[in-house]
């Protein structure tokens, strides 16, 4: 909250997506459908699911709708930007084959589009920036991910209504919105406190020609922001990277792994797991293939299979993976904890594994 | 030379052999790059042909199909079982769960012309088979992929996913945990697109078990979602009823009270 806040009354808002609109290739926010929140192409401020709230609990996801007319007092849907930046299915390359069998290797260029988003939240972000450390700052950037990141203007909205499967305040990463966004929104009764946070974010803000918000809008977006760091759930206090280390035999795994249906399905909703595979798809008759890449998950057979051998085949080993490797491989290998408490793999689990209650259970002495 | 190949039919629906005939232009180029030699559904009949891929549709179901079977696996040189009736019995191998004798006797006049085995069995038991593609029915897409893998002299790699990755990656809303659908797609191979929770519908399982199947979780999912145990049976007890762990979870939830 250090940047200047401006107000931008409810009403301006279809400026500022008009705005998103004439500077950005398409601009996406959330829209409910086939009840759930999803980012879709935005143009009219109507589409915004003014009075709708999600209700998250373990297994479970429904959205229920009043006459409210604040747009953003959801938590969040089972996608927001991984799939904009990391996508789940594309060709790499394209390999030809002549008639002497000589082959030839065609890269795909990573489509520069500019894309806009509003609605992005502090857990996001949170994984935006985990992403960014895997696919950009590594050692081999990542171009088909670096295209789709340059391009990309972010509004993201400061959380005002956690649900209950959410524990960002205690991964450290919410409700407020931390860096990686452009113009950040809190949102009040009659509108929104904005603020540029970065330089195209900043020169966006100035073009809108808003007054300054008052003190005691500012007081109200603060409030809005501790009250939603009030939440159900929270990570264990402890070290969960040298704990998960340790207590690689401990009985829990395999009482997990009774309930785990290994499907893969908290991985492909996780804002942070980034694991993919690579796989052909040729022609027949193989004069030419699609080298593609998707989005693949720990929990898959083929993850772990190296050789004719498998390091992990049963559901217990792979969820001991996953966990392991999210909340304790991760600190050493990204500096941090995978997980930005979004929630996301607890709802979405179809049987409802919650990642604080294991965490928990793990934690406490051996019995 | 061009390799050879058959499609041969036992008891089953004739939609796995569809997924030839709906191939279209690859159908064209499959002529091209292979000699079909038998394949009732599309007019070619040479039954005793040898050839290098054998296609095996439905399952065995009566008495002459295992000599049959024998017949073709030494007439072929790589056999591929096709669709969940050869892989796992299909929607016939329900039988094995009842007395059909009484059946057969009450629906047909003459029932003493009905040749017709207790029980229904995948291709595997009879035969040695090197491929199997799931599905119910199979889809274009894996047979071109396998016929393909074959040319190019490679294993074909089996589908591997649950149906789950299928849905994330194409953005597909959850109709279990937005819906408490009763989805199979938890514990299903993918290979169909996802293709009944793209339109809102729950999985029925019919690419067959995943590898690591946890199917008793899900039913205890189920029954928490408010399924009583016949439906449960009937979900788990469809299209490959017949391959584990789906059987013996149909065996467990089918002895409970409803």
């Amino acid at each position: 909250m250090d940047e200047p806040n401006q107000f931008l009354p409810r009403a301006g808002l279809q400026t500022l997506i008009d705005r998103l609109n004439h500077a950005f290739d398409r601009c996406l926010g959330p829209v409910v459908l086939d009840g759930i929140v999803q980012m879709r192409p935005l143009s009219r401020v109507e589409q915004l699911p003014a009075g709708h709230h999600d209700h998250q609990a373990p297994g479970s996801y429904r959205m229920t709708r009043d006459d409210g007319t604040r747009q953003f007092d959801w938590a969040n849907g089972p996608q927001a930007l991984k799939p904009l930046l990391f996508t789940p299915e594309e060709p790499l390359w394209r390999v030809d084959r002549d008639d002497t069998g000589r082959l030839a290797f065609t890269p795909h260029n990573p489509m520069r589009q500019r894309t806009a988003v509003i609605g992005a939240r502090a857990c996001d972000l949170a994984a935006l920036r985990l992403q960014d450390q895997h696919f950009l700052h590594g050692e081999h950037p990542d171009p088909y991910y670096g295209a789709r990141r340059d391009g990309l203007f972010l509004v993201a909205v400061d959380c005002s209504h956690p649900t209950d499967t959410c524990f960002c305040a205690s991964s450290g990463d919410g409700p407020g919105c931390g860096d990686g966004a452009d113009i950040v929104l809190t949102e009040l009764d009659d509108g929104f406190l904005l603020r540029g946070t970065s330089d195209p974010g900043r020169a966006m803000a100035a073009s809108l020609g808003l007054a300054a918000a008052t003190t005691a809008q500012r007081q109200a977006g603060r409030e809005r922001i501790v009250a939603a760091a009030a939440q159900q759930r929270a990570l264990p206090d402890a070290d969960l990277s040298a704990v998960l280390f340790a207590r690689q035999d401990h009985p829990q795994w395999a009482r997990i792994a009774d309930r785990c249906l290994a499907c893969g399905n908290c991985t492909a909703v996780c804002p942070t797991c980034f694991c993919h595979r690579s796989q052909e798809d040729p022609v027949l008759g193989g004069s030419h293939s699609e080298h593609l890449r998707l989005w693949d998950s720990c929990f898959s057979p083929g993850h772990a299979y190296l050789h004719g051998a498998h390091l992990r085949e049963s559901i217990r080993d792979r969820y001991r993976q996953w966990l392991t490797h999210k909340f304790g491989g991760w600190v050493t290998q990204y500096g941090r904890s995978g997980c930005t408490g979004c929630g996301r793999c607890i709802s979405w689990c179809p049987v409802g594994i919650d990642v604080t209650a294991e965490l928990a259970a793990l934690t406490e002495a051996t019995k | 030379m061009k390799p050879s190949v058959a499609v041969h039919k036992f008891s089953s629906c004739d939609g796995c052999q569809l997924a030839f005939l709906n191939l279209g232009e690859d159908l064209l180029a499959l002529t091209e790059l292979v000699d079909i030699r038998h394949f009732l559904e599309a007019g070619l009949a040479e039954e005793d042909a040898k050839v290098d891929i054998a296609f095996i549709e439905g399952s065995v179901s009566t008495s002459e199909d295992a000599a049959r079977l024998r017949h073709i696996r030494d007439n072929s040189r790589h056999l591929i079982t096709i669709g969940a009736c050869a892989t796992a019995g299909g929607i016939q191998a329900l039988r094995n769960l009842h007395d059909t004798t009484g059946w057969t006797a009450a629906l047909y006049a003459s029932p003493q012309y009905i040749d017709s085995l207790d029980q229904v069995t995948p291709i595997r038991d009879v035969i040695p088979v090197d491929l199997e593609l799931w599905g119910c029915p199979v889809n274009g897409r894996q047979v071109i992929a396998a016929v393909q893998q074959l040319l190019f002299g490679v294993a074909p790699p089996r589908q591997q996913d649950s149906v789950c990755l299928d849905c994330k990656r194409a953005g597909n809303t959850c109709v279990l945990v937005s819906g408490n659908a009763p989805c199979l797609g938890p514990v299903t191979h993918a290979g169909c697109g996802a293709l009944c929770p793209a339109f809102g519908r729950a999985c029925y399982g019919c690419y067959g078990p995943l590898e690591n199947s946890n199917t008793e979780a899900l039913a205890q999912q189920f029954a928490r979602l408010g399924l009583d145990a016949a439906a449960i049976t009937r979900r788990f007890g469809l299209i490959t009823s017949g391959a584990e762990p789906f059987a013996g979870t149909v065996a467990k939830w089918r002895g409970l009270p409803t």
